[in-house]
């Protein structure tokens, strides 16, 4: 038997930040962060909050340089939507959250112009952003949504084509306002998108925020909410379909940082094919001012073949015991034989019998966009998934 | 004139102890329009004839045939058991989350068909069998079976007799779990759909009284895996005073 020595600290990839601590942290809000991509040590992939990805398919994104200029950008009409291009050093980036690790960090240290994404008004509407024609190339990207006071929207921000994009998306959801924020990733299948989307909720405001990935080789989105003012509430929704060799990612974190604040987080996703992958990591924070806090999280997970892979792993603090609920649930399950059954039994067919079943199981999610457009062509989408089968 | 044939039916299961012999040479022969009840203790192997004939996987056959007009059943996948005419109403109905009644409905209708219904005629169609079943109108968009009382799932599982129109159903313990206002209800549809059809029913229960409301020509009694006694609908009444207990004696007797 060989003598086994001690990894190295250097080895390990666990060295001194700068100004960071030197062992991993546990409490979830005491993470180093930085804007500036030096502050972060190279990736080894054992990090914590790297240990599931497949991170030499994207050293470049995380450590290379970035092309940081404007993304071709093409966005439909809606009255009191505007979008714009603000400076970095503009006074309206930054306000949402900082980056956590080295992909956002190096997006955030590399993007010129932010794109701004401006919601007013009461009435109810939706405005499509699509971005295409990224290239194969590395770059960074950088977005600010706001909604003003009191405002209702749902904006989608959407991505086709060929990317290779690591990328901040801050939310910034004013008193009282009700936005949803629909994250679609539509991708080529050789595209690899990391993303961070912080959001900071106001008094009484409401996200709702929904991210959808269906294409693209890695796709890793990982939502923050800030419930930073009392009333603060969101429904934080995932959608995945992965297929063959496709790796699709989503770290939630939710920070319950005020009293009576409320969260929901339901992610669903299939997996179909040789080494489809999907992870889903799931963090609640109840600080100690968040009295009242009513939180529940789950990740459903529908494996529909052999050689497929879900991680799913819910984390839940609580740094006070006046809270009103606090719950967790994950469940990765083969297909239902006896739901195929009673199908089947009814005269329906195996192959679409199995179609009705995962449409069903993702469905509940497609449901709750509150879009009819985008619901019916989510759905035909998922179809497309299913027949790829 | 649509017969179905079992014969000489045996069939095991797969346990975590071993393999079990649940049916031992099962016979019946069931005609178009007739009824045919089959009551027996538990773990007497009626459930295991009902999912065999609708061919669950679970079960595995390992002697017998099951013909429907001469067709062989067995070499039939599930489906094929349903569009050939077959219809299981299930004691323990699954739910479907995110698979609207509605849609479900239409869905095994069109694949039962081979072709879609006819949208004004199916509608009328599928919201007069509500009503008959005194199911409210919103059911139809919720989710086929969940959260489903004990007595919407019945209703739920008749409700689709009555639309995909089998030539034989079988009905495994539909009485079970249901009050009598339930029980009434779902028998009225299981007569209007033999009188409307002409289906040919298997009725297996554990108890006389839903005899009360759906009237066989004919009553077996299975014990052990096999059918120990038949008769008329009086042999019905006869459990109904005497109960099971002297099939067990008898069986005893012999072993």
């Amino acid at each position: 038997m060989q003598s086994t020595a001690l990894p190295t600290p250097e080895q390990h990839g666990i060295r001194a930040h700068s100004d960071g601590p030197i062992v991993p942290v546990q409490t979830r809000s005491e993470r180093f962060r930085s804007t500036d991509v030096a502050d972060f040590a190279p990736i080894t992939g054992r990090e914590h909050e790297w240990k599931y990805s497949p991170v030499a398919a994207f050293a470049d994104l995380t450590s290379g340089e970035l092309d940081g200029s404007r993304v071709e950008v093409e966005a439909t009409d809606a009255t009191g939507v505007s979008l714009s291009w603000i400076p970095r050093d503009d006074a309206r980036v930054g306000r949402a959250g900082t980056p956590e690790e080295r992909a956002s960090a190096n997006a955030w240290s590399s993007f010129g112009e932010a794109l701004l994404v401006e919601v007013a008004g009461e009435e109810a509407k939706t405005v499509t952003v699509t971005r295409s024609g990224l290239g194969t190339a590395p770059r960074a990207a950088h977005t600010v949504i706001e909604a003003a006071p009191f405002s209702q929207a749902l904006v989608v921000l959407r991505g086709i084509g060929d990317a290779r994009l690591t990328e901040n998306v801050e939310v910034v959801v004013g008193e009282g306002a009700n936005l949803t924020v629909v994250s679609l990733q539509e991708w080529t299948d050789e595209s690899v998108h990391l993303a961070s989307h912080f959001a900071r909720i106001g008094r009484d405001a409401k996200l709702k925020h929904i991210v959808v990935s269906l294409g693209g080789k890695v796709v890793r989105v990982n939502p923050s909410t800030h419930l930073a003012e009392q009333g603060a509430d969101v429904e934080a929704l995932g959608l995945y379909f992965s297929d063959a060799g496709q790796h699709l990612e989503q770290q939630v974190f939710v920070h319950h940082d005020a009293p009576h604040t409320r969260s929901r987080v339901t992610y669903k996703g299939a997996l179909q094919g040789e080494g489809a992958r999907s992870v889903w990591i799931g963090d609640v924070l109840i600080g100690n001012t968040a009295t009242g806090t009513d939180s529940y999280e789950q990740n459903r997970n529908l494996v529909l073949t052999d050689g497929t892979r879900a991680d799913s792993v819910p984390n839940l603090e609580i740094e006070t015991g006046d809270i009103e609920g606090a719950g967790h649930a994950s469940a990765t399950g083969r297909f239902d034989d006896e739901q195929l059954f009673y199908l089947q039994a009814r005269g329906i067919p195996e192959d679409e019998a199995r179609r009705l079943v995962v449409r069903g199981f993702l469905a509940e999610v497609v449901q709750q966009i509150g879009d009819a457009e985008l619901e019916e062509r989510l759905i035909r989408a998922l179809e497309a998934e299913l027949q790829g089968s | 004139m649509s017969v179905l044939e079992i014969k000489n039916l045996h069939v095991n299961v797969e346990t975590d102890q071993g393999t079990r012999e649940i049916l031992r040479g099962v016979d019946l022969t069931i005609r178009e329009g007739e009824i045919h009840a089959i009551m027996g203790p538990n773990g007497s192997g009626k459930s295991t004839l009902a999912y065999t004939i609708a061919g669950h996987p679970k079960y595995t056959v390992v002697e017998g045939e099951i013909l429907l007009d001469g067709e062989n059943v067995l070499e039939m996948s599930v489906d094929e058991r349903a569009r050939a005419g077959m219809f299981l109403a299930m004691q323990y109905p699954v739910e479907i989350p995110g698979v609207t009644v509605t849609n479900f409905l239409r869905t095994a209708k069109t694949a039962i068909d081979g072709e879609a219904p006819s949208i004004r005629t199916w509608l009328k169609d599928v919201r007069g069998a509500m009503t008959n079943l005194k199911m409210d109108s919103a059911f139809a968009e919720r989710n086929v079976n969940e959260g489903f009382s004990g007595g919407e799932k019945k209703r739920n599982e008749i409700l689709q007799l009555e639309l995909l129109k089998p030539k034989f159903a079988v009905l495994d313990e539909t009485d079970s779990g249901l009050d009598v206002d339930a029980l009434k209800v779902v028998s009225e549809g299981v007569n209007r759909a033999h009188a409307n059809t002409g289906l040919g029913i298997l009725l297996i229960t554990h108890y006389t009284r839903i005899l009360r409301y759906i009237k066989p020509d004919f009553v077996h009694v299975f014990v052990a895996g096999k059918i120990a006694e038949q008769g008329g609908p009086e042999l019905a009444d006869r459990l109904e005073e005497e109960g099971y207990d002297r099939y067990h004696v008898a069986e005893s007797a012999t072993q």
